[in-house]
């Protein structure tokens, strides 16, 4: 199982989801009615990195963030 | 690298202690250039304040790269940035760099503020009326973002 985590503004709590590719977590989350919306203003982090590829692979117990638009300061 | 170089803080920012203590850290340090940047909440669209979430394990290593970055310049950069609420006329962010000569810092300051609002895993929030609203209008998806929004392949 990998863990996915909606940060910020997202008002959705952390799921758990089978899954070795982040190809499979995005099949997954179009087809939840509040994860789907905010699918393409987020970056995607694996463990805590940024990432740029869905073909990024994933291992039992990764850690997949959701990081919608910023504006610190 | 200097531990203390990124502070977060409850609340809103005591700019007099941090500028005072960050000028204290490298008085002896040789630099001839101490330039620093403070963000001041306004009174806007009838806002009482704004409000900030923040992601330390990505704030951490972004700031942690430019760390490296100004090193190689032969500079330091700090910040200090507020979690949770601060209200009007306090302050949030403060940004520093030092330098040995003042182009470096002077051009530093810009970049660095600059990326921060484009990349610092940091989200904020008007207060208003008793409610919490996100900025969405102000805010910048950070680079790459959508990747998840990808059509399925088989």
């Amino acid at each position: 199982m990998i863990k996915v985590e909606f940060l910020g503004p997202i008002q959705k709590d952390a799921i758990e989801l089978e899954a070795t590719t982040l190809q499979e977590v995005a099949n997954a989350l179009q087809s939840d009615d509040v994860a789907a919306e905010w699918l393409k203003s987020c970056a995607v982090a694996v463990n805590d990195t940024l990432v740029a590829t869905l073909e990024t692979p994933l291992k039992d117990g990764d850690k997949v963030s959701l990081l919608p638009p910023v504006c610190g300061g | 690298m200097s531990l203390n170089a990124l502070e977060l803080h409850d609340g809103a920012l005591r700019v007099n202690e941090i500028l005072a203590k960050w000028y204290d850290e490298e008085s002896l340090s040789n630099y001839g250039a101490y330039i620093s940047f403070i963000g001041t909440v306004r009174s806007e669209d009838g806002i009482d304040g704004l409000s900030f979430d923040i992601y330390e394990p990505i704030l951490n290593s972004w700031f942690s790269n430019w760390q490296e970055k100004a090193k190689e310049m032969g500079a330091v950069v700090k910040m200090a940035h507020s979690r949770g609420d601060v209200l009007l006329h306090e302050s949030s962010y403060i940004a520093a760099v030092f330098s040995p000569k003042r182009r470096i810092a002077l051009e530093m300051i810009d970049e660095f503020v600059e990326d921060f609002k484009a990349s610092a895993p940091i989200w904020k929030y008007d207060m208003k009326d008793g409610k919490r609203l996100y900025a969405q209008d102000r805010s910048t998806a950070i680079n790459g973002a959508g990747l998840l929004a990808a059509q399925h392949k088989d």
